[in-house]
């Protein structure tokens, strides 16, 4: 494993393998247990510095550091000395005097985990970053996808939706593609980078084809406002051509899974029906974050030497 | 004034001879001249090229003098191997009135590093509304000639229209930075496979390409001169060469970073490689080269952007776009276009000094090495090669692109009218 | 050689020992002891390099360990009809010692014909030097339907050395239920305790410097079985 966990190329196919092993034997040494909390990273400090509100993600990551014992500092922009005019390189010098052994970031700006992992000497783990990665997303869909159908290798994963502003599109691409499963991609045209023909995946617009053939349907979040800068005309019509409602999951597969990485617009791109069906993982997804981020917090902290 | 007699230095790279330098002019040419009492300048295996003139430097004062000031930026220039700069009018205030464009000429003359040529805003404070008083410019003490709101584009193009035309009056020209701004609204790089890949939001080259094509229309639909500031893609490139065959007046320049990086180096995060327009993909830097070399570009310009460096380590959205440009915009030519044999030394001075001079009507430069003329004059050494410390840079700033990185060619020394502002590669003052 | 528990006075002999060159794991059992190139300070001559057991001598060892449990059984809790072994659980240590706790199982099995409970509890996240080791695979923690609550607990390991990983053993059983007793059982105690911890049931005693090695081959991890005592070498000690 590399030192920081910024995307999800930081990752090959063993290391990939290796954190969704890991997590495994953590979900089954804690599973049943009345104490769900492992010595593993006592006397380390783990910092949760988010740029960005996300309660889910920063809980996901607390709480996966507190199971192991971990110290943790919650450093919210809001209220702080960043909202102040703190430069990150400044607030990355303070984190380091902190002694902080793990920085866990969330920003708003692509690449502050890149730049902030040239500041610190501690491991760096990309939260989510603009519209560039969220590696650990990616794991835990990667682990959710595992445990339900078995496998990865040759797993067909469709990602609906705003792949340009995604984050999770973006590394769900690189490490599903890693860990052998074929990605389709299914949006408007205009929510599909210019430069997506270099990715590792197919690219279709038009979602009713793709349906019968995924095993897997991955719903991402599109914001209404996208319509104002003219993405797609209406909610309504993006709803008619991208939403998964219950006809269209009846086009997919017995076995096929349908997930969202959260916060589900319902009735926009994921119909209420369909997100609380039994073959929806959402929940699961939750609860996989926290395996999976113990297993990551664990793999990059657990031997590198101070 | 002293006297200086510079002793085989190759005149554009051809054969040896002596350059006698005299009460601020080129007194002689020739074999062995000998001139008592004055300084020998020993220059064997230097090229002599007339002073390098740039149209397109930013040296932020008046408003950022923490970044760079006229004269950091004066003594940058020279140690690069410059005689005249243009100052672009993005300064704080704008330059768009007489006051502000002589503040800075006279500082410039004051620094007597270079001569600092300001340049004029085109609209009121460069907000694209209305023309900001051309004339009273053109008329005041900096005889302002090039008129920009380099930074931001003249979108309007019914403005733009009037801005080409009447600049005709005083034989100015509009230099343009050309970037459709709806089409680039948050950009950040050149959009294609690395910004998707990077989630940098981007900047398609169309943007640049749609102004151009439109300016060179309105161009000569008036009949008026246009300039193109830091042309970046290969379709631009494209559009220019139609348009020269058209009869167009219209000349382009090229920045130094334009013609040696790639958008590959936006994969580091690191901002000191974010400008504007982007770095952009290979096949652009090589239509780049080709055009600087066939003449559809027409000069060199560094767009030398200097920032603070709390402007520059920040997160990538977060800081200014702009680098360093005028101390290796020489070895960056040489490197990308020289040593290649796209452009031999003669090329150099046309593209570096010559073209510039003219586009901007610069008296004084930009001329002929022959007796006569103004001692605007440099000295390279050629074989010379140095790694960039940012560090041992003159400009007030730190932002250059080029750090660790080799370069050929040495600035040995600058002549401004007969007056070295840069000897043994060092700033006379 | 000597059969049965140790006492603690190898603990106090080699004290001085761990301050100079501490091994601060038991990495040592399966690598090198040595973290330097610094020369291992021991007074303990060590054994002779080679093999210590063959593959029949840890057949017997292991059997000779089947009949000392039940023993224990029987006479260690609350009398019952099956000699008590209804209330033992033997819990392997990974990765080694899991396959031991099913061989000695099963070899109780065959001398009384009564199954034993065995299970596994991977002590990695439970280590105190992960640092100094750097992280590893995990391998699982599984323990019988039973539970391990108010019974019997005999922890199994391959080589027992400085008495760390017993002690995250221990910590590992903590959260994992409530025994009545823990008991330790291993292959090889090689000596040089860092914690007062010693073995219920030892396999085979053997004095070693600190700069040997002791390695455990069992045929389900390694295809052989087989106890070796090597010389560290200069490569190994750099790992
Ligand atoms: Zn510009």
């Amino acid at each position: 494993m590399k030192r920081h966990l910024l995307e999800a190329a930081d990752l090959d196919r063993d290391d990939a393998t290796l954190v969704l092993d890991t997590a495994a034997q953590i979900d089954q040494a804690l599973a049943g247990r009345e104490v769900k909390k492992l010595p593993t990273l006592r006397g380390r400090t783990v910092v949760n510095l988010f740029y960005e509100d996300s309660t889910r993600t920063r809980i996901s990551f607390e709480l996966a550091a507190k199971r192991l014992s971990a110290d943790v500092i919650n450093f919210s922009a809001k209220g702080s000395s960043v909202s102040k005019g703190e430069s990150l390189k400044d607030t990355a010098l303070t984190l380091e005097a902190m002694g902080a052994d793990a920085v866990v970031v969330r920003h708003w700006a692509s690449g502050a985990p890149h730049r902030l992992a040239n500041w610190v000497r501690g491991s760096v783990v990309n939260a989510g970053d603009g519209t560039h990665e969220h590696p650990t997303q990616a794991l835990l869909d990667a682990y959710t996808i595992r445990q339900r159908l078995g496998r990865l290798d040759g797993v067909r994963v469709t990602i609906v939706g705003d792949v340009l502003h995604s984050r999770v599109a973006r590394s769900n691409v690189g490490l599903l593609h890693t860990l052998g499963a074929e990605v389709t991609l299914v949006a408007p045209p205009t929510l599909l980078p210019v430069g997506v023909g270099s990715w590792p995946a197919e690219v279709g617009y038009d979602l009713d084809a793709v349906l019968p053939k995924s095993d897997v349907v991955m719903m991402l979040r599109v914001q209404a406002e996208r319509m104002n800068a003219s993405y797609f005309p209406s909610a309504r019509e993006y709803s008619r051509r991208y939403g998964l409602d219950a006809r269209r999951m009846a086009a997919l597969p017995d076995d096929a899974i349908v997930m969202h990485p959260g916060p589900m617009n319902r009735g926009m791109e994921i119909a209420a029906e369909v997100a609380d069906s039994v073959r929806s993982t959402i929940v699961e997804q939750v609860a996989n974050g926290v395996s999976t981020r113990m297993a990551v917090l664990y793999l990059l902290l657990g031997g590198s030497p101070q | 004034m002293t006297t200086y007699l510079i002793k085989g230095a190759r005149p554009l790279g051809g054969e040896p001879a002596d350059i006698l330098v005299k009460d601020g002019r080129i007194a002689a040419i020739g074999d062995s001249l000998s001139a008592t009492g004055a300084e020998v300048v020993e220059a064997a295996g230097l090229i002599a090229l007339p002073g390098l003139v740039d149209l397109h430097t930013h040296l932020r004062e008046p408003g950022r003098e923490d970044a760079e000031t006229v004269e950091t930026g004066s003594r940058a220039a020279a140690l690069g191997g410059f005689t005249a700069v243009h100052a672009m009018a993005n300064t704080d205030p704008v330059a768009d009135t007489a006051g502000v464009v002589e503040q800075v000429w006279r500082l410039g003359q004051e620094a007597g590093l270079v001569d600092v040529v300001p340049v004029g805003a085109v609209t009121v404070g460069l907000k694209g509304e209305r023309l900001a008083e051309l004339g009273a410019m053109a008329d005041s003490a900096a005889r302002v000639r090039v008129f920009s709101d380099d930074g931001h584009c003249v979108s309007d193009p019914a403005l733009m229209r009037r801005a080409l035309e009447y600049v005709k009056a005083f034989d100015g020209v509009v230099a343009q930075h050309a970037e459709e701004p709806r089409l680039t609204v948050g950009a950040q790089m050149h959009e294609g496979d690395r910004s998707a890949r990077l989630g940098l939001t981007g900047w398609p080259a169309a943007a640049e390409e749609a102004i151009i094509a439109r300016d060179v229309l309105l161009a000569e639909h008036v009949g008026a001169r246009l300039h193109v500031c830091h042309v970046s893609t290969a379709g631009s490139v494209e559009i220019l060469r139609w348009a020269k065959s058209r009869g167009v007046q219209v000349t382009a320049e090229v920045t130094p970073h334009h013609l040696l990086l790639t958008d590959a180096c936006a994969e580091s995060y690191d901002p000191v490689f974010k400008v504007n327009p982007p770095l952009r993909t290979d096949a652009d830097v090589e239509a780049l080269r080709a055009g600087l070399a066939d003449g559809t570009i027409d000069a060199v310009g560094t767009d030398h952007a200097p920032h603070a460096v709390e402007d520059k380590e920040s997160e990538w959205a977060q800081a200014r776009p702009g680098m360093l440009g005028l101390e290796q915009a020489l070895s960056v030519v040489i490197e990308t276009m020289v040593e290649p044999g796209r452009l031999d030394w003669a090329g150099v001075a046309d593209r570096m000094s010559v073209r510039p001079a003219a586009i901007g009507r610069v008296d004084g430069h930009g001329r002929p090495l022959a007796p006569g003329e103004p001692a605007n004059l440099v000295l390279v050494d050629p074989s010379a090669r140095a790694t960039v410390d940012p560090a041992a840079l003159a400009s007030r700033s730190r932002n250059s692109p080029y750090a660790g990185r080799e370069l050929p060619g040495r600035v040995v020394a600058t002549f401004l009218k007969g007056t070295p502002t840069v000897l043994d590669g060092k700033a006379v003052k | 050689m000597a059969d049965g528990p140790r006492t603690r006075v190898q603990y106090r002999r080699h004290r001085s020992d761990h301050s100079f060159n501490d091994p601060s794991s038991e990495a040592g059992k399966e690598a090198s002891l040595a973290r330097s190139s610094e020369p291992a300070r021991s007074s303990t001559p060590g054994s002779a390099p080679g093999t210590l057991l063959s593959a029949a001598d840890v057949a017997r060892v292991v059997d000779r360990m089947a009949h000392q449990l039940i023993e224990r059984a029987a006479t260690g809790g609350p009398a019952s009809a099956d000699g008590g072994l209804a209330d033992l659980v033997l819990v392997g240590i990974p990765t080694r010692g899991a396959p031991l706790a099913r061989r000695l199982a099963a070899r109780i099995q065959a001398f009384t014909g009564t199954g034993v409970d065995v299970g596994t509890a991977d002590i990695t996240l439970y280590r105190d030097d992960l640092r100094l080791r750097g992280v590893r695979a995990l391998e699982p923690t599984v323990l019988p339907d039973a539970g391990i609550d108010g019974r019997l607990v005999v922890l199994v390991d391959d080589v027992l050395f400085s008495g760390r990983s017993v002690r995250a053993a221990l910590d590992a059983l903590r959260d994992l239920g409530r025994p009545r007793s823990v008991q330790l059982a291993v292959l090889v105690d090689r000596g040089h305790r860092e914690l007062p911890i010693r073995a219920d049931f030892v396999g085979k005693n053997v004095p070693t410097s600190r700069s040997q090695q002791v390695k455990v081959h069992l045929a389900e991890v390694d295809g052989v079985d087989e106890v070796l005592v090597t010389e560290a070498t200069g490569t190994e000690a750099a790992q």
